[in-house]
This record gives structure tokens, C-alpha cells and sequence, in this order.
């Protein structure tokens, strides 16, 4: 059953899926985190401010991100998008965003509904007398949370917030239904244009398990090793 | 915004010229129901097995627990759902195939398959957890008294694990239900592909998403209101008060993470 395979069509293609597709969904998976985390983290302070209109918006937003599916969410945004860019601008007609832009609003607004429960958790994870004692030391709010409760909250959920982001690696796979050239819309293209979707969808598996697996093993070392100095 | 609303096009009759936009809505949060209840069944079969295997003390079994997880983990559901849907029916014998590529409603067989192998890795990562979770003198306690090692699973160790298990299962439920928006990728029409769909005919984008949207809310608070009332059913009397103590945020987060 492998007697047919042609990889030489992997090969010819190499250099398009890596430096044009690879490259997108790299890019896209670290600004996506970047700006997922911070967004993410603000949303938790929000959530444990203790300000009922805050309360209330950051707990609406994260749950409505939570029950919706990611693909109906990138439908939306898409569209979405160019009406909210004219409403700022105040322009004639709907802004033109470029598929680049519009999925990495779309993965940073989605998975900061995520990453803002990891730090919920992390900053719930500080014990109540590190709070105590910045503030008895005369820390204000700010401060507080700056020097001593996010940077522990921040280290206690490294990991979590690493296996989060190899999620996000392999959620922006789903780009393909916007038909936007990441590394799996690279491939089915080639796979498409020269009738080889069997070598290229298993290429890509391949590729995608890779780099998952060694992420994740290195994520579990890594716990390993901070539980140990914990 | 120069966007035009309007609410009544649920009502207008789409293309096909026999259904309204709503009865389309309707039938494809049919779709995505069937699929999700279907591809959780293989989910919990797959992932009890699987999840129960990594904790005996085989080493062959828990080794191929392990595998198991580690492979449908690591390859994006999208990924998974091209290689049963484009791959593996030439890979097989040519007139299974044939057969398969035949088939009426293949995009829901191979969508229910590949979503429920998914989700069965998930299911088993809570099981193992689960079953780790409980005091490891259970285990000792059961085979003590005699108990074969499946008995101890059976009696002891699985009916206390699974009451554990009931609130991460529930959001690994509420996942299969959005993860089966991915089957739309290889045709089938549920309810995302529906209000795609529906924005496509009738230019009212934002109506059909809102509303896909506030049925999966729906579905979503339904799910979770069934299962604490089941929770609350199955809940042993006079064990942790009666209750099952719902794991905190901190310790979910930390199942998630680390393995």
C-alpha cells in the first residue's frame, strides 16, 4: 500500500510549508500567547477585584469564549472584525484586515478566556500572607500585584500556561476553514494541486506530532524540575 | 456601522426553497448533537479502557496507555479528521474503500470516529487521574481482602474514581459537543456549518452567528445542569458530606498541566 507514495512531493514542497506555512502558524501561535496571556491576566484581576461591574464583565466574557466553539468563533471575528475597525476609524465602509490580522485577533481574544483561568488559579495559588505583608510593608494595589503576587503566580503556572500554548499551536490548524495558507493550509494546498492528500495530510500529522510531543515532554521536565525546588 | 439587521430572516425561506433559515439552524444543532452524543460513547468506552490500563501495574499495558494518549494528543482534532476522512480509505484494501468512500453520510461516520478517538485521550488523561486520585490504600485494602485485580477495579477503586470524575468529564462532554464543529471541515452540516451557511445566502452574518451561538450556550447550560443534578444523584450519602467536593480551580488546572 506504500509501493505508490510519491514522497518526492514533500520534498519538492519543503521550503512552502515550512517558510510560508510553518512560519504563520509559529508566528501566530507566539503573538496569539503574548497577547492572550496579558489580555488573560487582566481579565483575572478584573475577576478578583471585587468591583461587581468588572466581576461581572470579566466572568460574562471568559464563560461566553468557553461555550462557543473555536471555529464559529473565527467565523465571527472574521466577519466581525472589518465593522468594529470602520466603527473606530469612523471610515465609509467596512475596514479591509488581512487574513494575518484577523486570525490573531480572533486566537488572542479566545484563548485569553483560557489563559485568564490558568492565572486566576496561579494568583489564588499565593497564600493570602504575601498580600498581607506587601501591604503592611505600605505596597499599594498596583504595586502588589506587580512585585509580589503575579510574579509567583506567573512561576507557579508555567507549566500549565506552556501546555496551554501547545494547544493554541494546534488550535491554529483551524484557520484552514478561512482558507488562510498556515502550515496544514500550505499542505492541503499541495496536496490539492498535485492530488497527493495521503503523503501530505500524513506529512503534516507527522510534523504537528513532533513538535507537540517534544513541546509537552519538555513542559513535564520542566515541571519536574520547579516541583522539585517548590 | 452601516450594517443591516433584521431579525425576521429566521422566518424567510432559504434557497432549497422548502426550509426556513430556523428549521436549517434547527436541523444542523441535530447534527451537532448526534455526532457529539455518538463520539462521546466511543470517548467514554475508549478512554475508560484506556484510562484504567495506565494505572495497572502492567508495564505493556500501561505503556500502551500511554502511547495511545500521547498520539491522539498531540496531532490537532483537524489533522485527525483529514487522515480518517482523505487517508485512511486508501490505505485500506481497495474495496473497503471503495465502500467506505460510498458510504451515505461518511462525513458523519468518520466525523463520530475521529471526534470520539479524540476525545477518548482526553477521557482517559481524567480517568488515570481519577483513579490516582483516590487513597492508594483502596488498592491495597481491595487485593488484601482477596479480590482479584479486575475485581478491585470494578468494586473498589472505579465507582468512587468515577464519582471523582464526574465535573471534568462534564467539561470534556461540553468540549466534544464544540470540538464537533470541526466535522464541518470534511461536509458535514451542523450547526456552525449551518450559520456559515445561512450568512452566505442571506448576507444576515451576524443574526446567524448570534444565534448558533446562543444555541450552543443553551446546549451548554443544559449539559451542565444535567450532570450536577446526576452528580447530586449518585453522590454517596454521608460521604464527603454527602457531596462530592468539586476539585478547586487550582487543582483542575494543575490535572490539566501536568501528567
Amino acid at each position: 500500500m506504500f509501493s505508490d507514495f510519491d514522497f518526492n512531493v514533500i520534498y519538492r514542497s519543503l521550503s512552502y510549508l515550512f517558510l510560508d506555512g510553518m512560519t504563520f502558524t509559529i508566528t501566530l501561535t507566539v503573538l496569539a500567547t503574548l497577547i492572550g496571556v496579558t489580555w488573560g491576566t487582566a481579565l483575572a484581576l478584573m475577576r478578583l477585584s471585587g468591583f461587581p461591574p468588572l466581576v461581572l464583565f470579566a466572568a460574562g466574557y471568559v464563560n461566553l469564549m468557553r461555550s462557543v466553539p473555536l471555529v464559529l468563533m473565527i467565523f465571527w471575528f472574521y466577519f466581525l472584525v472589518p465593522y468594529i475597525g470602520q466603527w473606530i476609524t469612523g471610515s465609509a465602509n467596512p475596514m479591509r484586515i488581512g487574513a494575518f490580522a484577523s486570525s490573531l485577533i480572533t486566537f488572542a481574544l479566545f484563548e485569553a478566556a483560557f489563559f485568564s483561568e490558568i492565572m486566576r488559579a496561579g494568583i489564588q495559588s499565593v497564600s493570602r500572607g504575601q498580600t498581607a505583608a506587601a501591604q503592611a510593608l505600605g505596597m499599594n494595589y498596583p504595586r502588589t500585584m506587580a512585585y509580589v503576587v503575579l510574579p509567583q503566580a506567573f512561576r507557579n503556572m508555567v507549566p500549565v500556561l506552556l501546555t496551554q500554548t501547545i494547544i493554541l499551536f494546534q488550535d491554529t490548524s483551524l484557520v484552514y476553514v478561512l482558507s488562510i495558507p498556515d502550515f496544514l493550509g500550505a499542505a492541503s494546498k499541495v496536496a490539492q494541486r498535485d492530488g497527493r492528500l495521503v503523503e501530505m495530510y500524513l506529512f503534516a500529522a507527522v510534523v504537528y506530532f513532533l513538535i507537540s510531543f517534544a513541546a509537552s515532554t519538555a513542559v513535564r521536565r520542566l515541571n519536574r524540575r520547579i516541583a522539585i525546588i517548590r | 456601522m452601516n450594517y443591516r439587521w433584521n431579525w425576521g430572516i429566521f422566518w424567510q425561506v432559504s434557497p432549497d426553497g422548502a426550509h426556513t433559515y430556523f428549521q436549517l439552524l434547527m436541523y444542523g444543532t441535530w447534527w451537532t448533537l448526534c455526532t457529539a452524543f455518538f463520539a462521546w460513547i466511543i470517548a467514554l468506552t475508549f478512554g475508560s479502557l484506556v484510562g484504567v490500563a495506565r494505572t495497572t501495574p502492567n508495564k505493556w499495558l500501561s505503556g500502551f496507555g500511554n502511547a495511545y494518549v500521547e498520539l491522539f494528543r498531540n496531532i490537532p482534532l483537524l489533522v485527525q479528521m483529514f487522515l480518517w476522512y482523505f487517508v485512511m480509505p486508501e490505505l485500506v484494501p481497495d474495496s473497503v474503500g471503495t465502500w467506505l468512500k460510498q458510504l451515505p453520510n461518511s462525513s458523519f461516520y468518520t466525523g463520530v470516529v475521529a471526534l470520539g478517538l479524540y476525545s477518548s485521550a482526553r477521557v482517559a488523561e481524567q480517568v488515570r487521574a481519577g483513579i490516582n486520585s483516590l487513597p492508594r490504600g483502596q488498592r491495597a485494602a481491595g487485593l488484601a481482602m482477596g479480590l482479584t485485580l479486575p475485581q478491585t477495579y470494578r468494586y473498589v477503586l472505579l465507582p468512587n474514581a468515577y464519582r471523582i470524575m464526574l465535573p471534568p468529564l462534564t467539561s470534556e462532554f461540553i468540549n466534544t459537543i464544540k470540538n464537533s464543529s470541526v466535522v464541518l471541515t470534511i461536509g458535514l452540516m451542523e450547526l456552525t456549518a449551518r450559520a456559515r451557511e445561512m450568512s452566505e445566502y442571506s448576507f444576515q452574518t451576524f443574526e446567524a452567528f448570534t444565534a448558533a451561538t446562543i444555541i450552543y450556550i443553551v446546549i451548554n447550560i443544559i449539559v451542565t445542569e444535567g450532570m450536577r443534578r446526576l452528580e447530586r444523584g449518585l453522590a454517596i450519602p454521608g460521604y464527603l458530606g454527602g457531596r462530592i467536593k468539586k476539585p478547586s480551580l487550582l487543582q483542575r488546572m494543575r490535572l490539566r498541566g501536568v501528567q
